[in-house]
């Protein structure tokens, strides 16, 4: 009878689901692709994801506790998923400092500016990539080729396109595919992962066990990465039925460049994807379709960065306009 | 062999913690003063009908709920009226109240108190609503909405169905489990009378899947009546909701705004039924309930018939008395139930259980920013947004509120159960649909 | 390489031109005319846009002005922010007499402080008084007493009003305090009202700084200091102005008829009587006040 009891609204029992354990959720996801970019790049992909990490918790710690005078909410992992997201959207060749300044815009300009952590309109590790592809165009477009140097920091590594941008070439040059197809990586490279390209976006199966991961977590819906995935497949799959000889086909869209990387862990980031899922099903085929659209008529021989941040800007107009079924709505009486 | 149903869109599903589903119910003694709340049901509170110094028995009549959405309250107890004043609710607040000093245990003679068990239903329609307005029965689910309002079908309404609602999905809670497994045969029997009532030739039970012996009990038992049929439903958060347990059931859905009635349904609780067998078969008023009282402080803890009245202190004494960790004391269950300012509070008609959580358990995190995660969109089992109401609460914009339907929310507060930057979504749209009313109110006058 | 900066800048600045023209066009097509008294008026206001005159905003309040002046009677219309000063201003303006407005300022009615009326429950939620309010009682058992949440501080568009860590409650700073209503509005259980300054300078007012309708035995239980209705006051006042009423076990002090003698303030068994001054003390009473303190 002594104790003050304590007065609250209901409910009074919670799940176990925090922003921590989500977002750490996602770092955890992001270990295999880490492991995989180790594997592939070398030790220099490890100090890649280390730099950009530690540059984006720093910022926002910074941006914080100096700039906001509030208490620092770094630990929640979200700096990190970003950073280790940017690490994996660029080309190892890329120099440290300029790594550096992607995180401070992508942390500093993206989201906090934004308002922090839920408030950010676009994603913040695109927004720090794009910045950095306007702004350092020759690193961002050399890309290492694998397994060369594994132990080396330097960057004076040999390199070359990537398979994506080898048919960007072709098709501006009107080669047929089968002239270069010696110089194509075969699905299963493609698959595991032992080609050229962008830290996180080599592997494949990397991507597909993390995203495993979270669906088993229940960290993400299946329906984004589903639906970007089958858009891309299936428009990348009409051009291939009509000119196979200058288009590649929708298997090798899916498994090059950044589709499965952006589809599984980009896409599905909560605060840039819609709240409802009619919602998230379009704005998912909204990306399969810019992505496709950009990597067979546009200029870029890759699309996934540019349609996922198209598609946030949409974002609130597809949560005004598509929201969830009502109970009762569709009234049996 | 059952069928499994469920409701279709959205749901939680909290840790069970049933610790008290074997515990067979017990009598708690008499207190020595009861306080009866003249309102302990959704409507106008009754008038009492008794003064100071007066005797009653059990089953006296000492309010009368005389508006048209109201209900009778008898006394629990005999003995001598001490004040007909105030006591509080459970939200802390005094209201109208009979306080009696508890002497010895006097039944009103018309009583049958002998527990045989009568099959035969001599009473007509008309009859049974009456006398079930007379008993002061009320929704015993927790609403404790008055029965027999439910039961005056409007002209031009057409039931076919009468739903008992046996789910008990809020965590913790066993007394209908243990109702069902005792009481077995009373309640289908109270099925029947109130299926007289409604003059239905359909009556359904829903039974989440977590009580097979219950389901299996009620299966059994129901052979005997052709008119009655157990479905077993998934263990999953609100299915005992109204709504939700027609949908599951019968899959007709109650539009927004309307009732179980505009689908031809008439939900009540088994409690309900019980409480209507022993008032047509055995003459015997609504006085008393089972209430579970649990929690992992209390090593008694159990399922308890408490007379209504009874400080809520005297039961937790007699589950094993409040531990010193003990923070939050709840009428109901964790997911709905209001936690208690006072020990002295009474228990009512609608109480279904009294919770006892720890320091620790009650314990909450801090609020952070929404992450947009969208978990409260997909656990909604109305289709709202939490997120959004949420928002629009906190910048008082009642008419958007109004726009997206918060009405319609159930409060059965899985959004805050699940959300993880622990943001008190339930408490902000609770308080929109205080305003809306309001707004709705004032533009209407 | 010239050639190339010329011909960007011609067609640069052909389609500025371009541009230009058509956005001419448009504005002189759609022009809204507006009466230009409205903005002046609007400029004369103190456009904090608080809403207390009951118009959207000031610009608002400048149209419903500038109309009832051409209709010649703008009385009715008021700046409760802006008080007497704006509002001689745009009479002035308009070349009116305006009459003086009563200076007014928000007055507390609680004194259910946490060591006048301790916490006898934790509240764990949303700070917010509107849903502390509509989830119980309160943290003190009082259910018309101050919810220490502080709504009052957040509507207050003036910061006139301060939450004291040590009382719990809300203060009015008189300084800031425009009386535009907002905390009235915001409070849940109707604490704040709107009450004349009071005399001279050093504005003498007095008010009973209670809301409970409770009896008295229940409302002491609560709060220490808690109104009772035991009617001394109205009986102190009755000889003098007949200023204090008694509804529901709740005294009030009409403040229109309240002369602030603050002779009520030292007859109130339970000090619920407050007064900006200090009060005289009749030998009889002092004893009594000076028991209940002790």
């Amino acid at each position: 009878m002594s104790q003050t009891l304590v007065v609250s609204g209901s409910p009074h029992v919670k799940s176990e689901h925090t922003v921590r354990s989500i977002m750490w959720g996602v770092v955890i996801a992001l270990l295999p692709v880490f492991a995989a970019s180790a594997l592939v790049f070398g030790v220099r992909a490890i100090m890649a994801v280390l730099v950009t990490s530690a540059a984006c918790v720093a910022t926002e710690y910074v941006i914080q506790r100096f700039f906001l005078r509030q208490q620092p909410t770094v630990d929640d992992g979200s700096a990190v998923v970003t950073g280790m997201l940017l690490a994996f959207n660029v080309s190892i060749a890329v120099p440290m400092w300029q790594l550096v300044v992607g995180a401070v815009v992508a942390i500093g300009v993206a989201k906090m500016a934004f308002g922090g952590i839920g408030t950010n309109p676009f994603n913040p590790a695109l927004i720090g990539r794009a910045f950095m592809t306007v702004s350092f165009p020759v690193h961002m477009n050399t890309w290492a080729f694998p397994r060369e140097q594994l132990v080396s920091l330097g960057v004076d590594r040999p390199t070359g396109a990537t398979p994506l941008g080898k048919i960007a070439d072709a098709l501006e040059l009107g080669e047929p595919l089968s002239a270069i197809a010696a110089e194509l990586p075969s699905h299963t490279e493609l698959f595991l992962g032992t080609i050229g390209g962008s830290m996180g976006e080599v592997s494949a199966l990397a991507v597909l066990i993390g995203g495993a991961y979270m669906l088993y977590r229940r960290l993400i819906p299946l329906e984004t990465p589903v639906v970007f995935l089958g858009t891309l497949a299936l428009i990348t799959g009409v051009f291939w039925l009509f000119d196979p000889e200058s288009y590649a086909d929708p298997l090798f869209h899916i498994l090059a460049g950044g589709a499965m990387l952006g589809s599984w862990f980009m896409a599905t980031d909560m605060a840039t994807s819609p709240m409802s899922r009619n919602g998230r099903i379009l704005f998912a085929a909204g990306c399969g379709l810019l992505t496709a659209v950009i990597r067979l008529l546009g200029g870029f021989p890759e699309g996934v960065t540019y349609a996922i941040l198209i598609m946030n800007a949409f974002v609130p107009l597809i949560d005004n306009k598509l929201r969830p079924p009502r109970f009762g709505k569709g009234a049996v009486s | 062999m059952v069928t499994v149903k469920t409701f279709p869109m959205g749901g939680v599903h909290p840790p069970e913690n049933k610790l008290t589903a074997d515990s067979p119910i017990q009598a708690l003694d008499l207190p020595d003063e009861v306080s009866i709340l003249l309102g302990q049901h959704i409507g106008a509170p009754a008038e009492p009908v008794v003064q100071k110094g007066d005797k009653v028995k059990v089953g006296t009549l000492i309010g009368e709920g005389k508006a048209f959405i109201s209900a009778n309250v008898h006394s629990t107890v005999s003995g001598t009226v001490k004040r007909v004043d105030e006591a509080l609710d459970a939200a802390g607040f005094r209201k109208p109240a009979v306080v009696i000093a508890v002497e010895g245990d006097e039944w009103e003679v018309h009583i049958d108190r002998s527990p045989d068990l009568v099959t035969e239903i001599t009473a007509t329609p008309e009859e049974i609503v009456d006398r079930i307005k007379t008993a002061g029965i009320v929704g015993m689910g927790g609403a404790a909405f008055p029965t027999n309002v439910k039961y005056m079908v409007p002209e031009g309404k057409q039931v076919d169905t009468l739903v008992i609602n046996g789910v008990e999905c809020e965590p913790y809670l066993t007394a209908d489990h243990r109702l069902m497994l005792e009481h077995t045969d009373e309640i289908l029997v109270g099925i029947e009378v109130l299926r007289k009532a409604l003059r239905v030739d359909r009556a359904v039970i829903g039974i989440e899947l977590n009580k097979p012996d219950a389901i299996e009990a009620m299966t059994q038992s129901a052979a005997r009546f052709p008119n009655i049929e157990v479905y077993g439903l998934k263990v999953q958060y609100p299915q005992g909701a109204e709504k939700q347990l027609i949908k599951a059931i019968l899959d007709r859905e109650v539009p927004g705004g309307k009732l179980p009635l505009d689908v031809g349904c008439v939900v009540n609780n088994v409690g309900t039924a019980l409480a209507a067998y022993h008032d047509i078969q055995k003459n015997r008023p609504l006085i008393d309930r089972v209430v579970t009282v649990t929690g992992t402080s209390l090593p008694n803890r159990g399922n308890f018939l408490i007379r209504v009245g009874t400080p809520f202190a005297r039961a937790i004494e007699a589950a094993g008395g409040m531990a010193d960790d003990v923070a939050k004391v709840i009428a109901g269950g964790p997911m709905m139930g209001k936690a208690v300012p006072d020990l002295n509070v009474p228990v009512t008609k609608g109480t279904s259980g009294i919770l006892l959580l720890t320091k620790a358990e009650a314990e909450q995190r801090e609020t952070v920013p929404c992450i947009r995660c969208s978990k409260c969109v997909e656990v909604c089992p109305v289709g709202l947004e939490p997120y959004l109401l949420e928002k629009l609460a906190r910048v008082e914009y009642w008419e958007q509120s109004d726009e997206h339907d918060v009405l319609d929310c159930i409060e059965c507060g899985s959004c805050t159960y699940i959300c993880p930057s622990n943001r008190p979504l339930l408490d902000y749209i609770k308080l929109s649909k205080v305003k809306v009313h309001e707004m709705r109110r004032a533009s209407a006058s | 390489m010239n050639e190339l900066l010329i011909y960007s800048a011609l067609s640069l600045g052909g389609v500025a031109a371009g541009f230009a023209v058509v956005l001419y066009v448009i504005s002189q097509r759609f022009k809204v005319e507006e009466d230009p008294r409205i903005d002046e008026v609007t400029q004369m206001l103190p456009g904090i846009n608080c809403g207390a005159c009951g118009f959207a905003g000031c610009s608002g309040l400048a149209e419903a002005l500038v109309e009832a002046a051409d209709s010649g009677d703008v009385s009715g219309l008021s700046c409760p922010p802006g008080g007497s000063e704006t509002m001689k201003q745009i009479g002035e303006y308009f070349g009116f007499e305006m009459g003086s407005t009563h200076k007014t300022i928000a007055v507390l009615r609680c004194g259910g402080s946490c060591s006048n009326a301790p916490a006898k429950t934790q509240y764990q939620g949303p700070s917010s008084c509107a849903i502390a309010h509509s989830l119980y009682v309160g943290i003190n058992g009082c259910p018309h007493s101050c919810l220490w949440l502080g709504d009052c501080e957040i509507a207050c568009p003036f910061d006139a009003i301060v939450m004291n860590p040590d009382t719990g409650l809300p203060e009015v700073i008189p300084e800031l305090c425009t009386s535009c209503g907002a905390c009235v509005r915001a409070c849940p259980r109707d604490l704040f009202e709107i009450r004349p300054r009071g005399k001279g300078k050093a504005e003498r007012r007095v008010w009973i700084n209670c809301r409970n309708t409770q009896p008295g035995g229940v409302a002491r239980k609560n709060c220490k200091v808690a109104c009772i209705g035991c009617g001394k006051c109205v009986r102190v006042c009755n000889d003098i102005v007949q200023a204090i009423s008694m509804e529901n076990n709740l005294a009030y002090i009409d403040p229109h008829k309240c002369i602030a003698c603050g002779k009520c303030v030292p007859v109130c068994p339970t000090n619920a009587i407050m007064a900006t001054f200090e009060p005289p003390k009749p030998k009889q009473a002092n004893k009594e006040t000076a028991d209940t303190q002790a």
